[in-house]
């Protein structure tokens, strides 16, 4: 890691503003995660992470590398798009686990499931 | 035409995610990929994914920037929420909005788009009823969700209609 001191200074400015943002954004999530009172608004605090954090992160090593190697650097975009893409599907599967089990249980505050609609019969819609 | 290329644009994405792991633009590299790219093309058609056709660049553009926009946003106000909820616990909650989109790749993307933009969490569609539940984190203003969501039903229309 020693060659990261090549970095000229205003590479070095910049690509300490995005980490560290990056981090203390990861950070506030998991702190959002630890702190909030209920299920439901515990899904929102990961998001945090994987959206501002990743995408502030990633920007960062590619302003980096790109400066230290001197050509341009995509493949962290590769990081980005999957971490967005991937974990909404996980967090979805979470929250309908929940709305279920509190459907099951009856808990109070969670809307109920829709009643299916009615399915018309042709004898009914001639009356 | 369809018989040898099933999707195209699956295939260039393949490519370019092939490209830009292998960080080249080397003939080799480009020959590599676009053999994968229709070689796991002809692989997805076995799983006969919904077919949808994406079209107007320049909205799917456009449409990305303002998402992109709210991304920001949304991580601004999550932020705040969260820094605060010592002192006022926040005011979170469910909504229903009636969404109109038939096309099961808008569908999967604005679920995706929804959960992804911190804030808002996608619960549930119904089909029968073509509603969506979904749940806010902080409903300082129901209206406003309810106008973003009805915003990217009219993007997604306009890129997938």
């Amino acid at each position: 890691m020693s060659h990261l001191t090549d970095l000229p200074t205003w590479a070095a400015v910049i690509v300490c503003v995005l980490v560290l943002l990056g981090a203390a954004i990861a950070l506030i999530g998991s702190i959002g995660l630890l702190r909030l009172p209920d299920f439901y608004t515990r899904l929102h605090a990961p998001t945090l992470a994987t959206s501002g954090g990743v995408i502030l992160i990633c920007t960062a090593s590619m302003v980096c590398f790109a400066v230290l190697q001197n050509r341009w650097v995509f493949h962290e975009v590769l990081i980005i798009v999957f971490v967005i893409m991937t974990t909404p599907v996980t967090l979805m599967l979470l929250g309908q686990a929940a709305l279920y089990r509190d459907r099951v249980e009856q808990r109070r505050g969670v809307p109920l499931k829709q009643k299916p609609l009615p399915v018309q019969t042709p004898e009914e819609t001639e009356e | 035409m369809r018989t040898w290329f099933p999707y195209p644009l699956l295939s260039i994405g393949l490519l370019i995610i092939w490209m830009l792991l292998n960080q080249s633009v080397a003939p080799g590299t480009i020959v590599m990929g676009t053999i994968l790219g229709i070689a796991l093309a002809w692989v997805t058609l076995k799983l006969h994914p919904a077919r949808s056709h994406p079209r107007r660049i320049l909205r799917t553009l456009r449409f990305g920037a303002s998402v992109f926009v709210d991304v920001i946003r949304s991580n601004i106000a999550v932020v705040r929420v969260i820094l605060r909820v010592g002192r006022r616990a926040p005011n979170s909650g469910f909504l229903t909005v009636d969404i109109d989109i038939e096309d099961e790749n808008a569908l999967a993307l604005l679920a995706c788009i929804m959960t992804a933009t911190p804030g808002t969490a996608w619960l549930e569609y119904d089909r029968g009823r073509k509603s969506l539940l979904f749940h806010v984190l902080d409903m300082e203003n129901e209206e406003v969700w309810i106008q973003t969501v009805k915003r990217y039903e009219a993007g997604l229309k306009e890129m997938f209609g």
